[in-house]
């Protein structure tokens, strides 16, 4: 088979529709072709989301059967040395690790969007995708800090708004999902919230509708965070009543 | 976006998941157990619409719970989310269950296989669930109809590629390709990003 017909097999393969020979010679492959893993990747998760869709109320009696069977079933052992994730410098892995868990973050946001994501094209969504992998790497590392802490909650229209604080790295970090573009000529502008006074935390990109924004600026006191909406390139002071306000996460 | 609403924090269930992995895999029973709760209902309802037969499901469902307690070790967050590593696992033993011997004599039939849905409407009435579910049925609807055949047979039904080609009366070729282009199709449209 050659390597184009291959590389259709990523589809086939994420799904797990391959017989067992064919299968083994596509894993042989992918060891070659980083495009391909990254599709499969890409088309597992795709899966994954499927599989989430049919999910449905266990019995309780499956609870206790399995807490009471893991007691007697022995643990694996690590295949190679496993990387410590407390203490000491993050290894190359870590990067990894942070942008892994940044667009498992991202999809937790995008999540709530539904009613706006109704009427939009895929091309839109796969737009917004690109926007939340688009995260650079001092958002992944507050992402992925050790404390870092997590609130998310509905904001009016349908769309979701996450907030991940991390007090070690005095940083946070918003992730938006389905929000409303606002209006011509205006943007969102995020806001610390220090004690009721207002202080610039940066822009949101007016043009999407998900975002992942890393806060400008120590998050120091700030006991959470607000929108408004402001005039293009953004203001001193909020110049409108916030069109939301979430408090951080707390210890 | 227009009136101001003030929010209060609500833990957030998605991203603790890999950190509770992690300590599940340094043999933390506690740990297992929100894995647990955060996965099963997934899993079951996965392996059910694969296997259809409550019991057999959830036989399969509590042998891939306790795999994952088993295999957690093994579990790389560079690879993919703890949910897609799970449901990948769920998706595989299911398969196999179901592509086993004993069970290829029990196969229903052609014109069950074909109308047969997803368990779209059994499944639990929970707010992520729910929200999940329309989303992948707005996504689905987007595709063509032979793309949704292809990935409804092979995903829900556990179906190969061949079989799905036999069933539908489509070349080799054209199944595996529409296979490829109904998932890219899906992954655009649920913003899926790994």
């Amino acid at each position: 088979m050659s390597t184009a017909e291959l590389h259709t097999l990523t589809g086939a393969y994420a799904l797990h529709a391959l017989p067992e020979s064919e299968q083994r010679a596509f894993e042989q492959h992918l060891k070659d072709c980083e495009a391909c893993a990254q599709e499969v990747r890409e088309l597992s998760a795709t899966a994954a989301r499927l599989g989430l869709a049919v999910a449905e109320t266990p019995p309780r009696e499956l609870r206790e059967r399995v807490l009471r069977e893991i007691t007697t079933v022995r643990q694996e052992a690590p295949a190679h040395g496993r990387r410590e994730r407390t203490g000491g410098g993050r290894t190359r892995t870590g990067r990894w690790y942070a942008y892994a868990l940044a667009a498992c973050i991202a999809a937790a946001a995008a999540f709530g969007g539904v009613a706006v994501w109704q009427n939009q094209l895929a091309q839109d969504a796969r737009q917004e995708a690109d926007q939340a992998q688009r995260q650079n790497e001092q958002l992944a590392q507050v992402l992925s800090a050790p404390d870092a802490k997590t609130s998310s909650s509905e904001l009016t229209g349908g769309a979701r708004g996450t907030v991940v604080v991390s007090q070690s790295q005095n940083r946070a970090v918003f992730l938006a999902s389905g929000m409303a573009p606002p209006p011509s000529g205006k943007v969102y502008q995020i806001w610390f919230n220090d004690e009721g006074t207002m202080r610039s935390a940066g822009l949101m990109d007016p043009r999407a509708s998900d975002d992942a924004v890393l806060l400008n600026g120590p998050v120091d006191q700030a006991s959470g965070m607000g929108i408004t909406v402001e005039p293009s390139g953004g203001s001193d002071e909020p110049t409108s009543d916030p069109v939301a306000l979430m408090d951080f996460p707390t210890a | 976006m227009k009136e101001a609403v003030h929010i209060s924090g609500v833990p957030s269930p998605g991203p603790d998941l890999q950190e509770l992995l992690v300590r599940v895999a340094r043999g933390d029973q506690d740990a297992f157990a929100s894995v647990y709760d955060a996965v099963s209902g997934p899993v079951l309802g996965l392996v059910r619409s694969v296997l259809r037969d409550p019991a057999q499901s959830e036989e399969v469902a509590q042998e891939v719970l306790v795999e994952v307690w088993r295999t957690a070790p093994r579990f790389q967050a560079s690879r993919g989310s703890a949910m897609n590593w799970v449901l990948t696992l769920a998706h595989h033993r299911a398969v196999d269950r179901v592509r086993s011997a004993e069970a290829a004599a029990a196969r229903e039939h052609k014109a069950a296989l074909l109308e047969r849905t997803p368990a779209f409407d059994e499944v639990s009435e929970q707010v992520e669930t729910r929200l999940e579910r329309e989303q992948v049925r707005r996504c689905m609807r987007t595709l063509s109809e032979l793309q949704r055949e292809s990935v409804t047979l092979a995903y829900y039904r556990g179906l190969t590629y061949r079989e799905v080609s036999e069933l539908l009366s489509v070349p080799l070729g054209t199944i595996k390709t529409r296979l490829r282009d109904g998932l890219i199709r899906l992954r655009d449209c649920l913003g899926v990003s790994a």
